[in-house]
């Protein structure tokens, strides 16, 4: 392995359906597809070098996922965005791309922002449930796992949580008298992990609100929490910043 | 008329069902036209669910075919989970096809492919979400024509009443002489109605209509004879042979999931049809004669379906692929031009016979060595004879000795219980063989950590071969058989551990048995089971043997007949056979001489090889064998595709 590549993706519209084990299967056949160069994992049955790193739920859209690549040949890393996601499916769109030279990636993804679309919730009612749920010290939630029913606070990871207004959003291609309350929420990744979900359920016990159609929920960011401003800031930020001190003098790019 | 997709409203039952991802589509290389820049459209279903259905090489070479002319169009459908089902009857929501989520009763054709009997369940469940009258009597001009395909469309008698026509053989000139008809009868603004339309496609010879024959019955039960009641109608339909193979390289797209499926491979079709002439074997009755892909056309499918797919495994498909007259130059052409990408090649079936180590050496070269699964059918001579499956003990254990010595360590041996003039002492030698099978891997390895699992389910007769005629074994004696062979294998102190034992009760076999060489009268045991809420018979957790043998005892009294009479009872020569007006091209008298063949043990050899043995096939369908070798070579090949890094791939 010569070079390493972190990539953004995400996962838009119907193919937010699409499970981390789907996209694992359709990333590695577009791979092969666009004839990346690949580092292969020694042993009986090699494997391309891939890492993922904490995929969103299935059901759940997202801007912003991440992944590794590690290959055999250097490539240039804005080329190899363009044929990976020419090759991906679209709504797996491959968004950002940029050369691994820095370590401990997957310590860097601390929290998460995601929008909740509440279709049929009213703003009031959305905003009078988020001051409930804030106001608490813990929400005891519970969630189904193979292991059976748990129980834990969906509240301490929640950095913050609030309605913004419907009008600036695009893509909300309803009639505009129909309700549509949307939340923004910034998470931070603690365990056990508390999802969207899990925070729906925190405002369902906490303040009764029952959204009459699924929630439409998407992740706009993860990485480090600027704990003064509230905002999750982009992890591939020391990389590009390494990368801009080290391709100054004779690149391989 | 612009037709709206119903995405948006399965969109919002979606978050509540199992792998939701199955009915999104958008799978690679699939394909949406323009609804009204097309004159005739096609639904096509393949009535599983979408992870054993997306992957049926007849739908996609289907879809391809139809989707390339211009001014036709084809979608995908598949059976949804009861999960699903239910949440799609609650909010009205139709069976729709994943490519643009259209309403499947919007479109002029509904094609069903049927590679077993036990899809027919779902077709019922299809048709009531899609809004269209189970019995195709019930249908106005409006409703889609509602067309069968696949093997188990040779003997459709058992769904004569749900389907509107069927097509025997090869698809791919068919459906295209159908939309043309349709075309050509929509243009002139669709004379005559449904009707028309119907008597138009069964004119050709081709396409079976049921309702343009009458069945008429004798006192006993029995068939007396099949009428055409319309003039124009053929007394015997055809099947459909296509001849050449490298005229028709489909798939060229292979569709890519994104949800898991059964095969995630490219496969290819290297030769359609088999004269080995193994006796229970429908498939090698039902495609013959053997026409070969040629080298050529092989290496250049799978170097544009490797292209546009990314898959990292070739599947060689036939019957036996093996038998392809020049199978050595292929495996070790794709192997030598895939080594650097590390693909895979495995070649599904294989025959003890045709099996050499130098073969296998190069289906492994790039990939995994599992195990080596040989299909030897029957335990002991006498039985291999009688369905002429002409592998000898000795074969085979020179076979599995090559392979253990070579490095594999597992075999896998297939078997099946319940064939004709079978005796449990033919079961019980499937033990000693095994036993054989260890003792040789152990000798011949020098290792005690050999395996040999055994796998064996019960035998259907079926239409269209010379066992056609045969009593089925009961489900309680087939249940009996395997116990005594399991007992025979566990109680083997030396060897008993090393063989893995897997079987298939009788029941499910039975259903299968009465589906398959069934008549018009077991459409009703089929409605009465769906209405029961029967869906999905393939899935051992869905299956339901009581509920078919309630809904038949319903419903057969009627005609005085029971299950019995369709499984376990012999049929004589002279007994009218419910498919007898499906014409295969096999001569029914030399299907009685083969069968008769079998009851004496004789064997027929490969025509192939040998001399015509007058199955009749070839003069009636004015088809012939095809088959190399050409003595062309695959040549290694020059990529030119464009890679990340700008420079092809050394």
């Amino acid at each position: 392995m010569v070079q390493r590549v972190r990539l953004r993706y995400t996962k838009r519209g119907r193919l937010r359906f699409t499970s981390h084990r789907d996209f694992q299967r359709a990333f590695e056949r577009a791979l092969r597809r666009a004839a990346v160069p690949m580092a292969y994992s020694a042993g009986f049955s090699p494997h391309p070098k891939v890492s993922y790193a904490n995929a969103a739920p299935t059901g759940t859209a997202s801007e912003a996922e991440y992944l590794e690549i590690g290959l055999a040949r250097h490539c240039d890393p804005h080329r190899l965005r363009e044929l990976l996601d020419l090759s991906m499916p679209t709504g797996l769109d491959i968004v950002d791309a940029v050369e691994a030279d820095t370590s401990g990636f997957a310590d860097r993804l601390l929290a998460s922002c995601w929008e909740l679309r509440l279709d049929g919730v009213g703003t009031e009612e959305a905003e009078e449930a988020v001051r409930r749920f804030l106001a608490a010290d813990s929400v005891e939630v519970q969630r189904q796992t193979k292991k059976g029913v748990r129980t834990f606070d969906a509240r301490a990871a929640v950095a913050s949580l609030e309605c913004v207004d419907a009008g600036h959003e695009l893509g909300s291609d309803g009639p505009a008298q129909q309700p549509c309350a949307i939340l923004r929420l910034v998470v931070r990744h603690l365990t056990p992990a508390v999802r969207p979900d899990d925070v729906l359920s925190g405002l369902r016990a906490t303040a009764d609100l029952a959204p009459p159609v699924p929630v439409s929920v998407t992740r706009l960011a993860q990485g480090p929490l600027d704990e003064e401003t509230g905002t999750v800031t982009d992890p591939l930020a020391p990389d590009r910043d390494a990368t801009l001190v080290a391709t100054v003098p004779g690149s391989t790019a | 008329m612009p037709i709206e997709s119903v995405f948006p409203r399965l969109e919002a039952l979606l978050p509540h069902v199992q792998k939701p991802i199955q009915y999104v589509g958008g799978e690679l290389n699939s394909t949406v036209k323009d609804w009204d820049e097309c004159q005739v459209r096609w639904s096509l279903m393949y009535p599983d669910a979408y992870e054993v259905g997306l992957p049926n090489q007849g739908v996609m070479i289907l879809y391809e075919v139809l989707n390339e002319r211009e001014g036709v169009l084809a979608e995908r459908t598949y059976s949804v989970w009861p999960d699903l089902e239910k949440l799609m009857r609650e909010h009205e929501v139709p069976q729709f096809t994943v490519d643009a989520h259209r309403p499947v009763g919007a479109f002029d054709f509904f094609g069903l492919s049927f590679s077993t009997e036990l899809g027919y369940t779902n077709m019922l469940t299809a048709l009531d979400l899609a809004g269209i009258p189970l019995e195709s009597a019930d249908r106005g001009i409006d409703h889609p024509v509602v067309v069968a395909g696949g093997h188990a469309a040779f003997n459709p008698e058992p769904i004569a009443d749900f389907i509107d026509c069927a097509v025997i053989g090869d698809g791919e000139q068919a459906v295209l002489e159908m939309t043309e008809i349709a075309r050509v009868w929509k243009a002139e603004g669709r004379p005559g109605g449904r009707d028309e339309l119907l008597l138009r496609l069964a004119k050709t010879g081709g396409v079976y209509v049921p309702r343009f024959y009458d069945v008429e019955y004798l006192a006993d039960g029995r068939i007396a004879r099949v009428v055409p009641n319309r003039s124009g109608v053929p007394w015997r339909v055809s099947k459909h042979t296509v001849m050449d193979l490298d005229e028709w390289p489909y798939p060229k797209q292979p569709l890519v999931p994104l949800a898991e499926t059964v095969h995630e491979r490219m496969s290819v079709e290297i030769f359609r049809g088999c004269t080995r002439g193994c006796r229970f074997c429908q498939a090698g009755m039902i495609t013959r004669p053997v026409r070969e892909r040629s080298i050529t056309g092989i290496g250049e499918m799978v170097d544009k379906g490797l292209e546009s797919t990314g898959f990292e495994e070739v599947g060689l498909l036939s019957l036996s692929s093996a038998d392809h007259s020049e199978i050595a130059d292929v495996a070790k052409g794709l192997a030598d031009r895939y080594t650097e990408d590390k693909i895979g090649l495995s070649l599904p079936s294989t025959r003890v016979d045709a099996f050499n180590i130098d073969l296998a050496n190069e289906l492994t070269r790039n990939g995994r060595r599992s195990g080596l699964t040989f299909a030897p059918e029957g335990g002991s001579e006498r039985i291999r004879k009688v369905i002429n499956k002409m592998v000898s003990e000795e074969d085979l254990i020179r076979t599995v000795a090559t392979a253990y010595g070579n490095g594999w360590r597992q075999v896998k041996l297939y078997f099946m219980c319940g064939l004709p003039t079978e005796t449990d002492e033919d079961v019980l030698q499937i033990a000693d063989m095994a036993t054989r099978v260890i003792a040789k891997g152990r000798e011949v390895s020098g290792a005690n950590d050999i395996r040999c699992t055994v796998s064996i389910g019960g035998f259907v007769p079926k239409p269209h071969t010379p066992f056609q005629w045969a009593p089925q074994l009961s489900s309680a004696e087939t249940d009996a058989r395997l116990e005594k062979l399991r007992d025979r294998i566990r109680g083997d102190k030396k060897y008993g551990r090393s063989i893995g034992f897997r079987y298939h009760d009788g029941k499910p076999g039975i259903v299968e048995g009465l589906l398959s060489r069934g008549d018009r009268r077991i459409g009703d045991v089929i409605r009465a089971v769906y209405e029961a809420g029967g869906r999905f018979d393939g899935w051992r957790e869905y299956f339901s043997y009581d509920l078919w043998m309630e809904s038949a005892a319903k419903t057969l009294p009627a005609h005085g007949v029971d299950v019995d009479w369709y499984t376990t009872r012999e049929r004589s020569y002279e007994e009218a056979l419910p498919w007898d007006h499906l014409d295969s091209g096999l001569d029914k008298d030399w299907l009685w001489e083969d069968w008769q063949d079998a009851l004496d043990e004789t064997e027929v050899e490969d025509c192939r090889w040998t001399p015509c043995f007058d199955c009749g096939v070839c003069p009636q369908m004015d088809t012939e064998i095809q088959i190399g070798p050409t003595g062309r070579k695959l040549l290694p090949l020059t990529v030119t595709t464009p890679s990340a890094d700008g420079n092809a791939p050394a």
